[in-house]
């Protein structure tokens, strides 16, 4: 019985194929946003923690407080200093690595070709910090640190630009007004999700970056890299105090550097994309709910125009239950089939978005099966009403209809 | 004697509300007996569509006593009248109302769908009943590839497919010529004396009501003549 109606409600659908495939096109199209958006948003939040995971984790950076546009500072400027970097080293605990940064865009040049990278002056416990490894060569000795060497670390970006295929080890490149070893390359760590070019970078001794490139013995920022399990703000907090210390803050007075916490900031991000997924889902559903209506529009067209039929069925004995079977079967065979396509397309666009936006395609088992659930449900709670109306028809009236 | 398959106690059907109260039929009282081939004629207004519908149990009286088989058909339920329709009761109607776009075996199989009879035995059953009607070889054809004839037969094929006690049928040949309308009254009249099929008849010709064994006619909602035809006397 129950297979004999989903027969009729095929048969039905297939005799009005036109107008079945409008009344589907509603529940394609809102299936198809909501699977899209919901998987384009997963996969963009896939994305984030990625890009978060290749900054390092556990990270967190110390860098000077910069007096506001106003000028009117709480506190006295001062950058950060060896001093500070020291302290950090001697005094804090449960870290695995501490390395003082300075940085600046400087043009790099070997042989006829040149290019604008990054460059970094830093010690060899930064690649540690940034949970970066190196794919060829050695990292900086403790002599090459201490006397600020002219060795460097190239990134994927300059090594593709300048060797290609050849093999850069001992090879001198000028980096500025100076010319340095190549002692190893980095592995590619892509955009970030700044869209910043990361491997675009030439790792140098901070002392010789100082020297040669700076011209000053500032330090940019400090990475401080906790071990794993330790909670982040705790590290904060110790690092606070030991820079109180070192740079002779009074305990009432405001700091004049800022810590910032990589996880909070990981953590801010992906609960923001996740929040503008849950936001477009939402949009996308009520285009769903459109979609229901216009099942509904349809079955009450259709019951009408087959009233006679009704009719003939009542009179030879079917039960309301039946008649009511019937129309509620076709909705939900409808807004099923209507389903089955959105989710195809759904995920089509979110495949196709993934590949050109370079985001993870991350469709959800758990997100389809509830578009399937959903969308039958909308034929059944939509198609109730007008199947009710056909149900309760008075079949001698009902034969009489032209 | 065996007790009539359908009696009527003094039974009113009014329709509308205070002075718009219309009666379309007053206090009538009628017996049918089992294997009787009734034609019930009169003009428009007469009641008698409205006393078909009630013997069809498609319908209920306002007030007085329909009993069908002993059973007090008035007093049931819309989905009890549907089983008692289902189960002994097959119906013929002018305009044929066969599902459009839906071949003639599979019409005839509706009832049975409703009854849970299996799929190959309903059209075991289906085309049993069409080869009764004459019509073996367009099983297969849609209403609209048949010709008016060929669908009232598909249209009694349906009707008899359950084995009912009773067939009503409302103006059968109002849509036919006059050689097709006698094809049909043959073979209503052949289901009548083979099978003792009860049929009760609406319609306004005389030369269709005289294969009847009874003539009943209706004027303002009563019975105004009841007669037997000479072909039973």
């Amino acid at each position: 019985m129950f297979w004999e109606t989903v027969r009729l409600s095929l048969t039905s659908i297939r005799r009005n194929l036109l107008r079945s495939f409008l009344t589907l096109l509603g529940i394609v199209i809102g299936v198809a946003a909501v699977i899209g958006m919901l998987t384009i948003g997963s996969g963009t939040t896939e994305k984030v923690k990625q890009d978060i995971a290749k900054l390092g984790s556990n990270l967190l950076v110390v860098r000077p407080a910069r007096p506001d546009r106003s000028g009117s500072t709480s506190f006295t400027p001062r950058p950060l200093t060896e001093k500070d970097v020291a302290g950090l080293r001697s005094g804090l605990e449960n870290v695995r690595a501490v390395a003082a940064v300075a940085q600046s865009t400087v043009r790099v040049v070997y042989g006829a070709q040149n290019i604008s990278a990054q460059v970094t002056g830093t010690d060899d416990e930064y690649l540690a910090a940034r949970d970066w490894n190196l794919v060829l060569g050695r990292s900086f000795t403790e002599s090459e640190v201490r006397g600020g060497a002219n060795v460097c670390i190239l990134g994927e970006t300059v090594r593709k630009q300048f060797f290609g295929a050849g093999d850069p080890d001992g090879q001198s490149v000028r980096v500025g007004k100076t010319s340095c070893t190549v002692i190893g390359v980095l592995e590619s760590k892509g955009t970030s999700g700044f869209g910043q070019d990361q491997d675009n970078v030439v790792m140098m001794p901070l002392l010789g970056f100082q020297r040669r490139i700076a011209g000053n013995r500032d330090i940019d920022s400090i990475n401080v890299a906790a071990q794993d399990g330790v909670s982040t703000t705790q590290v904060q907090s110790d690092i606070e105090g030991i820079l109180r210390d070192t740079r002779r803050i009074a305990p009432d007075a405001d700091i004049n550097f800022e810590v910032r916490d990589m996880t909070q900031v990981a953590d801010a991000m992906t609960s923001a994309t996740t929040t503008m997924t849950g936001m477009l889902g939402a949009v996308a559903a009520v285009s769903l709910l459109v979609g229901g209506i216009g099942i509904m529009n349809i079955m009450l067209v259709s019951v009408t125009e087959r009233t006679r039929e009704i009719g003939i069925r009542l009179a030879i004995g079917a039960h309301e239950r039946h008649i009511l079977m019937q129309f509620l079967v076709e909705a939900t065979v409808l807004s099923l089939l209507g389903g089955l396509i959105g989710i195809a397309l759904g995920l089509g666009i979110a495949g196709l978005a993934a590949v050109s936006m370079s985001i993870p395609f991350a469709p959800s088992l758990a997100v389809i099966l509830m578009a399937v659930g959903f969308s039958a449900m909308i034929g059944m709670v939509f198609g109730f009403f007008p199947a009710l109306r056909g149900a309760r028809l008075d079949p001698i009236e009902a034969l009489r209809h032209e | 004697m065996a007790p009539p398959l359908i009696r009527f106690d003094k039974v009113w059907k009014s329709y509308g509300q205070g002075e718009a109260r219309v009666n379309a039929l007053a206090g009538v009282d009628l017996a049918i007996d089992p294997g009787q081939f009734v034609a019930i004629m009169g003009p428009s207004g007469s009641g008698k569509s409205t006393a078909m519908n009630i013997i069809g149990c498609l319908d209920t009286p306002t007030a007085g006593v329909y009993a069908f088989r002993g059973v007090d058909a008035g007093r049931l339920d819309r989905n009890r009248r549907a089983m008692l329709r289902n189960l002994y009761i097959g119906f013929v109607f002018q305009g044929y109302n066969l599902l459009p776009r839906t071949t003639a075996a599979e019409n005839v199989e509706l009832p049975l769908i409703y009854r849970g009879v299996g799929a190959s035995e309903r059209r075991k059953r289906a085309l049993k009943a069409l080869a009764q009607v004459g019509l073996t070889g367009r099983e297969h054809h849609t209403p609209g590839e048949l010709s008016g004839g060929q669908q009232q037969r598909v249209a009694i094929a349906r009707a008899i497919v359950t084995q009912p006690t009773l067939l009503v049928a409302d103006e059968p040949t109002g849509n036919l010529d006059t050689a097709r309308s006698h094809e049909i009254m043959d073979l209503l009249t052949g289901l009548n004396d083979n099978f003792g099929l009860t049929i009760v008849m609406v319609t306004h010709e005389a030369d269709i009501a005289a294969y009847a064994h009874r003539t009943i006619e209706f004027r303002d909602g009563r019975v105004s003549a009841d007669t037997r035809n000479h072909e039973l006397a």
